[in-house]
């Protein structure tokens, strides 16, 4: 019974860390922008969401703020493609890299000035310690589950929005050829913006549970980021359902191994990163075989 | 593919950036006075880490630092001469090697007479070991002795090899107190003396964990039954394994050494998966009123160990005031709760004062460091006395060690929590607010 409380845990860890790496992905998939500010963007839209339900009424709950906090973060994504990736995006992909870098530390550093050192937590409603008890000796907390749920819908609105809309079919031209596609007449700098105003959409919803699950404060942003990098290679890069299963065979692969001995709890999931680069290096669902 | 950016041009911009860069990161220097700058004034060289992930620990150093320098505004008197006094503040950004790097600069640039730093063994350890190689004399504080002592070895591994320190000195509590407090409160509940052990793998959680100088040890002697399920690493995700380890055990209290995210992540977990301890002593995640705070209702009754509070029967030796005077005097200039490492902030500046008045000639560092030695001052955090009995032989000249007590997180109706001092079997002279409340 321990393992299969185990495997489930594991399963909805993944869905946590499937929701931290999405945005990563997404942005990937498309302009090939490796954002190294991710995990402090999330952080950011952590605070975004504290500071609106502070000034919501009470008890209006910390769904009516993430609502609001969806076009604020799509904004702050859209600003920093426009006002600065926009204009590092070339064949090198270095100088975007160092930029999202510098990005990092700006935001740590303006958070910490703003909102001190304080660890904050989301206002709390009581539901993030319930739990569904499925079997003895099972039981599902509330939050994990309803966080697992969020992924898939997230992951199932990204993948039905690239796939079956204009906006997502200019974005499949855009990261396949670029050149082509604005011989087409498609402005790829402003589609780089709704790409990552998208992306940072996505950071909020992660945020929402990063805030429930556990306290923040403005450094914790990189080291939530590792296993999200884990999650996007194994999945293969462009994935995002398999950025979903990369995250759940990681999450899987950390409650086994600490079941096992928590010391091992890192190293089982580092682990199945390294067997899977080497069974499949470009990941278990490539976008692309070329 | 080349990009033009219009108004603003990038060198402009870049110019312009580091411009406000490099303003912003000159270390502030504070002077106690306009003084005729016939004496050459004394200079405080003050470490701690501003920003970054410790910055909780340095959140009231700017209050303790004007308070100080206001009470000393008319120089200080030292042998026949009276004398300004400056503090140069510098940010170690909660990184080891940039503290070693902060105290290298206020030793060779600043020329300071004397280093006072706090905040953790991350900030003290560096700082502690470029002053011993330097000779300049430092006063430590905010880490168990044990850390600070032991890390600062050639090789930690070997107590025969471990040596005295000659510039720096240290004062704050050891890990033997932090036992002695979790087990006297622990004895006032009924449990079925059954204890789950977190221990990070980090410098505290391996020695509060250790099979020697740690937990397990006196733990066996006093008839507890420890579960450790192992070292796992800061910043984990998920704890199923280590509940579900306690939970076959049946354990009632919950102890260890934990970060408050992780502490958050672990307390809410425990209750999702239906472990709930009846007592939960735990260091470091319960250390500020805004990380119980984060945890709601979840953390009224978690309790753990007190080294200074506005109830401590102690007064400032610097301005009289006392514990209780200086907490409400921060409360009232920051808006913000008091937590601990105040009290201890400020009797550093007690202690260097006391030293620097009685030091014969302050030019020297050893005129300093021997009146540092024999200090027997009684501080805003109990006395301070170094060379005393109550440590092995080893550690007396250099440590000197302050009251520990333990206490709960209890909730007030305005939602905020403060701590209640339920046990003082270790310090009987700071008075208790409570008894020991199982957990709900």
């Amino acid at each position: 019974m321990q393992w299969v409380d185990t495997i489930i845990q594991g399963i909805l860890l993944g869905g946590l860390y499937a929701l931290y790496a999405t945005g990563l992905s997404l942005m990937f998939g498309i302009m090939k922008l490796v954002n190294l500010a991710h995990g402090d963007l999330i952080v950011l839209a952590a605070f975004v969401i504290v500071v609106l339900a502070s000034l919501l009424p009470p008890g209006s709950g910390v769904v009516l703020a993430l609502l609001l906090s969806l076009p604020i973060m799509f904004g702050v994504g859209y600003g920093l493609q426009v006002g600065f990736l926009n204009r590092t995006l070339d064949r090198d992909i270095l100088p975007p890299l160092i930029v999202t870098f510098g990005f990092s530390i700006i935001i740590q550093n303006g958070l910490l000035e703003v909102f001190s050192a304080d660890s904050r937590r989301l206002p709390l409603t009581g539901w993030e310690s319930a739990s569904l008890s499925v079997a003895s000796g099972i039981s599902i907390g509330t939050v994990p589950l309803v966080c697992f749920a969020s992924a898939v819908v997230v992951i199932a609105g990204l993948n039905f929005l690239i796939y079956r809309t204009a906006i997502g079919r200019a974005f499949r031209a855009t990261s396949d050829d670029p050149e082509t596609a604005q011989l087409m007449g498609i402005d790829h700098r402003r589609l780089f913006a709704i790409a990552a105003g998208i992306a940072m959409m996505v950071c909020a919803v992660a945020a929402l549970y990063l805030g429930l699950r556990a306290n923040f404060d403005p450094t914790i942003g990189p080291a939530r980021l590792l296993y999200a990098f884990e999650a996007v290679i194994v999945g293969g890069l462009g994935s995002l359902w398999g950025t979903l299963i990369g995250g759940m065979i990681i999450g899987v692969a950390q409650t086994v191994g600490a079941q096992i001995n928590p010391e091992w709890q890192i190293l089982t999931g580092h682990l199945a990163f390294l067997v899977i680069l080497v069974v499949r290096p470009r990941g278990l669902f490539p976008k692309s075989e070329g | 593919m080349t990009n033009r950016i219009s108004g603003v041009s990038r060198r402009g911009f870049a110019k312009r950036s580091i411009a406000a860069g490099v303003a912003a990161a000159a270390a502030p220097t504070w002077t106690s006075t306009v003084f005729a700058q016939s004496s050459k004034p004394i200079r405080l060289g003050y470490v701690s880490p501003r920003t970054g992930p410790l910055a909780a620990f340095a959140e009231a150093d700017d209050f303790v630092i004007k308070g100080y320098l206001e009470t000393v505004k008319g120089g200080l008197k030292i042998g026949n001469a009276t004398r300004p006094v400056e503090v140069v503040v510098k940010d170690s950004q909660s990184n080891p090697n940039r503290a070693a790097t902060v105290a290298k600069e206020l030793i060779v640039n600043d020329k300071v007479d004397l280093i006072l730093v706090g905040g953790t063994p991350e900030t003290t350890n560096p700082v502690s070991t470029q002053c011993e190689i330097e000779g300049v004399p430092c006063i430590s504080t905010l880490a168990p002795w044990q850390p600070y002592f032991i890390g600062r070895q050639g090789n930690p591994g070997d107590p025969k090899t471990w040596k005295p320190f000659s510039y720096t000195y240290h004062f704050f509590w050891g890990l033997e107190d932090v036992i002695a407090v979790y087990t006297n409160m622990w004895e006032q509940v009924s449990t079925n003396k059954s204890v789950g052990g977190l221990f990070p793998n980090d410098g505290d959680g391996n020695a509060w964990g250790d099979k020697v100088v740690g937990f397990p040890p006196v733990l066996d002697k006093k008839g507890y039954k420890l579960t450790d399920p192992g070292r796992y690493r800061n910043l984990t995700d998920d704890f199923t394994a280590q509940i579900n380890a306690f939970k076959n055990a049946k354990c009632e209290i919950l102890t260890g050494v934990v970060l408050p995210p992780d502490f958050t992540t672990f307390w809410n977990q425990a209750r999702q998966q239906g472990f709930r301890p009846k007592v939960a002593s735990v260091g470091k995640a319960l250390l500020f009123p805004v990380s119980v705070e984060t945890l709601g209702d979840a953390g009224n009754n978690l309790s753990s160990e007190v080294w200074w509070t506005p109830n401590h029967p102690f007064k400032s030796s610097l301005t009289g005031l006392s514990a209780k005077q200086v907490a409400d005097a921060y409360q009232q200039s920051s808006g913000k709760q008091w937590t601990q490492p105040i009290g201890f902030a400020h009797a550093l500046f007690e202690i260097a004062t006391d030293a620097l008045k009685r030091s014969a000639d302050a030019g020297k560092a050893d005129a300093i460091v021997a009146a540092i030695a024999a200090t027997d001052l009684d501080t805003i955090v109990g006395k301070v006395h170094w060379g005393q009995k109550d440590l092995p032989p080893f550690a007396q000249k250099n440590i000197a060690k302050t009251p520990l007590v333990g206490g709960q997180w209890r909730r007030a109706a305005n939602g905020k929590y403060d701590i209640v001092i339920t046990d003082n079997k270790t310090a009987p002279s700071i008075p208790v607010g409570g008894q020991m409340q199982p957990i709900a």
